[in-house]
C-alpha cells in the first residue's frame, strides 16, 4: 500500500483513483529526485565529510537508494553510503495506536561517527518520525551533521523541525491524504493528494 | 484461552502458552525478536526508550537465574522499570495467597507481571483474576507472561528455541524435523516447543522412555519414539535435549543414570551421525555426561549460548508486543 | 392436636395426579375434611431423597459449612436423610464425635443427619477406629468410611470388612490406590497431559474396587463403593457381581455423583479449581458409561459428595486447591437432565436411585419408602418444568463452590416434608 498521511485505506496505484489529484507525475518525480541529489552534493561538498543517506521505512529507503544512485551518477568520486534507520522503537506515540511491526535498521559498516547523515523520507508532516529517527541516531553514534531530505513537505508541523531538501511543498488540510507511490513497492511512481 | 484477541497489533494480551498461538502471531514475535537483535547490533548504547515509564515485575516462585535475568535485561534494554520479586525475601514466603500478591503488584502499578511458578496454570489464574477486577490506578490492562508454570508451559523458552533454529536453518521452519529428547513428562519446555514448532510447520518427534511421556501424548501434534539411535539415523535438522532433574533419577522413572545416558544421552558418537547442518539445543543448565556429552555441548553445532542471547531478544519482542501499543481497555 | 394435611393433585413418581393425606407423620387414607390442603398442582411427588455421601464440615470446618447450613441445603435439594462423612476435625472416629453430629442434626431438624464413622483412627489408615462403640452409640452408626482417603492397606481393609459384618454395617470405600495417584491433579489423559497436571489414572480406582470386591466376597461382608467415576469401574462391578458374589453373603453396592454424570475433564482447561474433585472429572465416554450403568442398576444409586470449601481453598492455584464441590441443591436437577431428559430413567427410577436404594444400602427403615398409606411421610414435591440459574451465592451452603455457577438447570424442588412436617415450602426453608 502506498504511503499515506492520515485517512482511510488507499487503493493500489496512485493517480487514477476516485477523488485523487496528481501532484507529481513519474517524470516529475524523477526530476525531483535528481534535483535533490544535486542539492545534496552541493551542500555537503564544502565540508569534505563522507555522506550517509539513511532512509526511513518504507519509501524513504527506496528514495535514499535512488538519491545515492543519482549522486554517484553525477559525481563518480562522491562517497555516499546508504542505510536505513527504523525509528519505531523511539516513537513517542507508540501507546496511542496498535503495536507497530518493526522494520529494518541497517547502519552502513563505517558507522555514522563524523559523517554527514541525510535522513530521507517520503512525506514530512508532524516531524515526529524525524524526531524519533534523530533519537535513534544518537544511540548509533555522533555524526558531524544531520540533514533531512523529503519528497513532499505538506506542513502541519508539531515540532521545530524543517527539511534541508524538499522535493515539493504542498499546502494541505489535515483531512487530506498525500499518497506517494514508488515502483519498488507500489508498481509505479507518482505523488497524489486525495 | 491463551490469546485473547483485541483490536491492537497481533492480538496478544497475555502470553500464557504457545498452545493456541496462531502462526502469524508466533512469526510476528520472532520477526520482532530478529529486529530487536538488529536494532541493537554494533551499537554504542544498548538502550531503547521504547518502554519508558512502563513497569515490569518478575514474580518468581522458583529460582531461575537465567530466565529472570533474561527478562530483566530485556526490560531494561527497552527502558522499562524492572522489579524482581522472589518467593524468598517477600510476603510471598509468608504464605500470602497468589491472588493477593498479584493484586498487590497490579495495584502498585505493574504493567506486566512475568510469572514463574511451580503450579501448572498459575499464570492463567493471575491473568483471569486481573482481567476480571480491572485496576483503578490506571484503569488499564496488566499483561501476564508465563515464565514457566509447573509442568505446563514455558512459552518464551520455546520462542527463543525457534528464534535460534531460524538463525541456523532459515526463517521458514516448514518441514524442518526437530527431535525433542528426554523427560517430556515433567517438561514445560517440551510442551511449549511441541506446540510452537508444530504451529511453525516443523515436524516434531518426541524421543523418551515410556515412563517419561505423559499418558495422552498421542493427542499432541507430534510423533513419538523410544529409540534415539533409530531416530537420529533419519537425519533430523535439530535435536533438542531436555534436562533430567536430579529427583527423577531416584523416582523410578528409569533404572539408572548410566542406563539413561546409554539409551537417551547425546554422546559424541551419536552427534557425529547427525547431518552437518543439524543443530543441537539444550535449555540449560545441562547435566553433562548424562544428557549431553561435553564434547557435543561445546561443539559448533550446539547453539546453547546463542539460545541465551536469543532469549533476551525474544523477551524484548514479547514485552514490546504486550506493552508498547495502546492500552486495551 | 393432630391434624391431617391433604396434598392435592400431586403426581407420585410423575404418574397420574392424586391426593396424598398426611397425619401424625404418616401417609394415611383419604379423609373428607382435612385440616389443611396444599395444592401440588401437578408437581411430581417422590419419596424424600437420601444422600449417602455428604460433607457437613462440622465440627472443624464451620467456615465452609455447618450442620445447620448443610441441613438447609439438603432440605432445599429434596433430601430427608443425609450421611455425614467423618473427615471432620476432630474426626468422627469415636462415639463422642458421632453423637455430637447426630445430636446437632436432630436440633436443626431439617433432615435426618446420620454420621458416618471413620474406619481408621483419624483416617490414618493404620488402626481400626472404635466401630463397635460408634455403632452402639446414640448415633447408631451403620456406615463406616475413610472417605477422602482410601483404606489402602489390603489387610486393614479385610479386617474392617470382617469387623463391620458383625455390626451389620457397610464399609464405604473411597477407591483410590494412593501409590498410583501421588501428586495427581486431574484425570490422566490428553487434557491433563496438555495442561501439565499430574494424572489420576482410572486404574487407581478400578484396581481397588476389584481388590475390595474380592475381600468382601471372602469376608461375606458389605462393601459400598463411593463415587464410581470410570467406565472400567462399571465393568469391574459387573464382573464382581457376576463371578465373586454368588453363593456368598457378601454384597457390593456403588454410588455415582451427579457431577460425574454431567461434567468432563475438559472443565480443567481454565485452571479454575472449582472443577477440582476427587476422583477427578473424567472424559465424556466415562460419563456416558456411568449413566448407562446407573440406568441398568450396575451402579445402585446417586450420592452427592457435597463438599463445601471456603473461598481460600478454591481461589488459588489448581494444585493448591482442595478437591470437592457443592452438590446437595443441584443433584436432582443434574440427575433429571442426565437421566430423565435422556430417557434413561423415569421418575420411578429416580426415586429408586436417589431414595429407595440408598436407604436400603444404609439400612434406614423409615426412609426411601413407597408413597403408600401407612408409610412415613418423607417426601419431596418437584416441578419438572422449572428452569433456574445456579448462583453459588444464593445456595444455602456457607461455601459457594458450585461447578454449575451460571448454568441453567431444569427441575426445582418446591416442597420437602420430613415425617409429616414441611422442611421446605415454595422453595424456601420452612420457618
Amino acid at each position: 500500500m502506498p504511503t499515506r498521511r492520515r485517512g482511510g485505506p488507499v487503493p493500489n496505484g496512485a493517480s487514477n483513483a476516485e477523488g485523487e489529484r496528481e501532484l507529481l507525475s513519474p517524470a516529475d518525480l524523477a526530476r525531483t529526485v535528481a534535483r535533490i541529489a544535486h542539492e545534496i552534493l552541493e551542500k555537503t561538498a564544502e565540508s569534505g565529510a563522507p555522506v550517509v543517506l539513511l532512509g526511513l521505512p518504507t519509501r524513504g529507503i527506496h528514495l535514499a537508494r535512488r538519491l545515492a544512485e543519482r549522486i554517484t551518477a553525477i559525481d563518480a568520486d562522491a562517497t555516499v553510503a546508504v542505510g536505513t534507520v527504523d525509528p519505531t522503537l523511539y516513537r513517542d506515540d507508540l501507546r496511542r495506536q496498535p503495536t507497530r511491526p518493526l522494520a529494518e535498521t541497517d547502519i552502513p559498516a563505517g558507522g555514522i561517527d563524523d559523517v554527514i547523515v541525510v535522513l530521507v523520507d517520503d512525506v514530512l508532516m508532524s516531524g515526529r518520525t524525524v524526531r524519533a529517527a534523530l533519537d535513534a541516531l544518537r544511540d548509533h553514534g555522533r555524526p558531524r551533521a544531520v540533514q533531512l531530505a523529503v519528497l513532499v513537505d505538506r506542513g502541519h508541523r508539531e515540532l521545530p523541525i524543517r527539511a534541508d531538501y524538499v522535493g515539493k511543498n504542498v499546502p494541505t488540510n489535515r483531512a487530506e491524504d498525500v499518497v506517494v507511490s514508488l515502483s519498488e513497492c507500489d508498481g509505479a511512481d507518482g505523488v497524489a493528494i486525495r | 484461552m491463551t490469546v485473547q484477541p483485541d483490536a491492537t497489533g497481533i492480538g496478544l494480551r497475555h502470553l500464557l502458552s504457545t498452545e493456541g498461538l496462531r502462526r502469524e502471531q508466533a512469526e510476528a514475535l520472532l520477526d520482532t525478536a530478529a529486529s530487536m537483535e538488529q536494532a541493537l547490533t554494533g551499537r554504542a548504547v544498548r538502550k531503547l526508550p521504547t518502554l519508558r515509564g512502563r513497569t515490569v515485575v518478575t514474580l518468581f516462585y522458583e529460582n531461575s537465574t537465567r530466565t529472570r535475568v533474561s527478562f530483566e535485561v530485556a526490560g531494561k534494554w527497552m527502558s522499562a522499570d524492572t522489579i524482581n520479586v522472589s518467593a524468598s525475601g517477600s510476603s510471598v514466603g509468608k504464605g500470602e495467597s497468589l491472588r493477593d500478591t498479584a493484586s498487590t503488584l497490579a495495584a502498585a502499578g505493574a504493567d506486566a507481571i512475568v510469572v514463574r511458578h511451580p503450579a501448572s496454570g498459575a499464570p492463567h489464574r493471575i491473568a483471569g483474576w486481573l482481567d476480571r477486577v480491572g485496576h483503578s490506578h490506571t484503569d488499564g490492562h496488566v499483561a501476564v507472561v508465563n515464565a514457566g508454570d509447573g509442568t505446563h508451559e514455558h512459552p518464551t523458552q520455546a520462542l527463543l528455541d525457534a528464534a535460534t533454529l531460524r538463525r541456523r536453518l532459515g526463517a521458514d521452519l516448514t518441514g524442518r524435523r526437530v527431535a525433542i529428547v528426554g523427560d517430556v513428562l515433567h517438561s514445560r519446555v517440551a510442551r511449549s516447543n511441541a506446540h510452537l514448532l508444530a504451529t511453525l510447520g516443523a515436524e516434531v518427534t518426541l524421543v523418551a522412555p515410556p515412563t517419561l511421556l505423559p499418558a495422552g501424548v498421542d493427542a499432541w501434534p507430534v510423533t513419538v519414539t523410544h529409540d534415539l539411535d533409530a531416530h537420529l539415523a533419519t537425519g533430523p535438522d535439530a535435536v533438542m535435549m531436555l534436562r533430567v532433574q536430579a529427583e527423577r533419577m531416584h523416582g523410578g522413572f528409569f533404572p539408572s543414570a548410566r542406563e539413561y545416558a546409554v539409551r537417551f544421552g547425546l554422546s559424541a558418537r551419536r552427534a557425529d551421525t547427525l547431518p552437518d547442518h543439524a543443530v543441537v539445543l539444550h535449555p540449560g543448565p545441562a547435566v553433562r555426561g548424562m544428557e549431553i556429552a561435553s564434547a557435543v555441548a561445546d561443539s559448533d553445532r550446539a547453539a546453547i549460548s546463542e539460545q541465551v542471547t536469543a532469549g533476551v531478544h525474544v523477551r524484548m519482542a514479547v514485552l514490546y508486543h504486550l506493552l508498547a501499543g495502546e492500552d486495551s481497555r | 392436636m393432630t391434624t391431617t394435611t391433604r396434598i392435592a393433585n400431586a403426581r407420585p413418581y410423575g404418574e397420574d395426579p392424586t391426593d396424598l393425606y398426611v397425619r401424625d407423620g404418616v401417609l394415611v387414607a383419604p379423609v373428607d375434611e382435612p385440616d389443611a390442603t396444599v395444592d401440588a398442582d401437578g408437581l411430581i411427588a417422590l419419596p424424600g431423597l437420601v444422600d449417602l455421601h455428604t460433607h457437613l464440615r462440622e465440627p472443624g470446618g464451620e467456615e465452609a459449612e455447618t450442620v445447620a447450613t448443610g441441613s438447609a441445603a439438603a432440605a432445599l435439594g429434596g433430601y430427608t436423610a443425609v450421611f455425614a462423612m467423618p473427615n471432620t476435625n476432630p474426626t468422627q472416629d469415636s462415639p463422642v464425635v458421632v453423637e455430637h453430629v447426630w445430636r446437632r442434626g436432630r436440633e436443626v431438624g431439617l433432615v435426618d443427619v446420620h454420621p458416618v464413622g471413620a474406619v481408621t483412627v483419624a483416617l490414618g489408615g493404620e488402626r481400626l477406629a472404635e466401630m463397635g462403640m460408634m455403632a452402639a452409640s446414640a448415633a447408631g452408626v451403620r456406615m463406616f468410611s475413610d472417605d477422602g482417603r482410601c483404606v489402602n492397606d489390603p489387610l486393614l481393609m479385610r479386617r474392617a470388612l470382617e469387623y463391620a459384618r458383625s455390626l451389620d454395617a457397610v464399609v464405604a470405600q473411597h477407591a483410590e490406590d494412593h501409590r498410583l495417584t501421588v501428586g495427581a491433579q486431574a484425570h490422566e489423559g490428553p487434557v491433563a497431559a496438555r495442561l501439565g497436571l499430574t494424572g489420576w489414572p482410572a486404574s487407581a480406582e478400578e484396581s481397588i474396587i476389584a481388590r475390595d470386591a474380592m475381600l468382601a466376597a471372602a469376608a461375606g461382608a458389605r462393601l459400598h463403593v463411593c463415587h464410581v467415576s470410570t467406565a472400567g469401574s462399571v465393568e469391574v462391578l459387573r464382573w464382581a457381581r457376576a463371578t465373586l458374589l454368588p453363593g456368598t453373603s457378601a454384597a457390593v453396592s456403588a454410588e455415582v455423583t451427579p457431577h460425574h454424570l454431567l461434567l468432563t475433564d475438559t472443565a480443567a482447561e481454565d485452571y479454575d479449581p472449582v472443577h477440582k474433585v476427587n476422583p477427578p472429572l473424567r472424559p465424556e465416554a466415562d460419563t456416558l458409561a456411568l449413566r448407562r450403568a446407573l440406568a441398568e442398576g450396575v451402579i445402585d444409586c446417586v450420592a452427592t459428595d457435597h463438599a463445601p470449601h471456603a473461598v481460600e481453598a478454591k481461589d488459588c492455584e489448581w494444585s493448591q486447591a482442595r478437591p470437592g464441590m457443592l452438590g446437595l441443591q443441584t443433584a436432582l436437577s443434574v440427575v433429571a437432565s442426565t437421566m430423565v431428559t435422556t430417557g434413561l430413567l423415569d421418575w420411578r427410577g429416580v426415586a429408586r436411585v436417589c431414595s429407595e436404594v440408598p436407604a436400603a444400602i444404609a439400612g434406614l427403615p423409615d426412609q426411601g419408602r413407597p408413597l403408600a398409606v401407612g408409610e412415613p411421610a418423607n417426601l419431596v414435591l418437584v416441578d419438572p418444568d422449572a428452569r433456574w440459574t445456579v448462583r453459588g451465592a444464593d445456595l444455602a451452603s456457607i461455601a459457594d463452590n458450585t461447578p454449575y455457577e451460571g448454568m441453567e438447570l431444569g427441575v426445582s424442588v418446591v416442597h420437602t416434608m420430613l415425617r409429616g412436617r414441611w422442611t421446605v415450602q415454595d422453595g424456601k426453608v420452612a420457618g
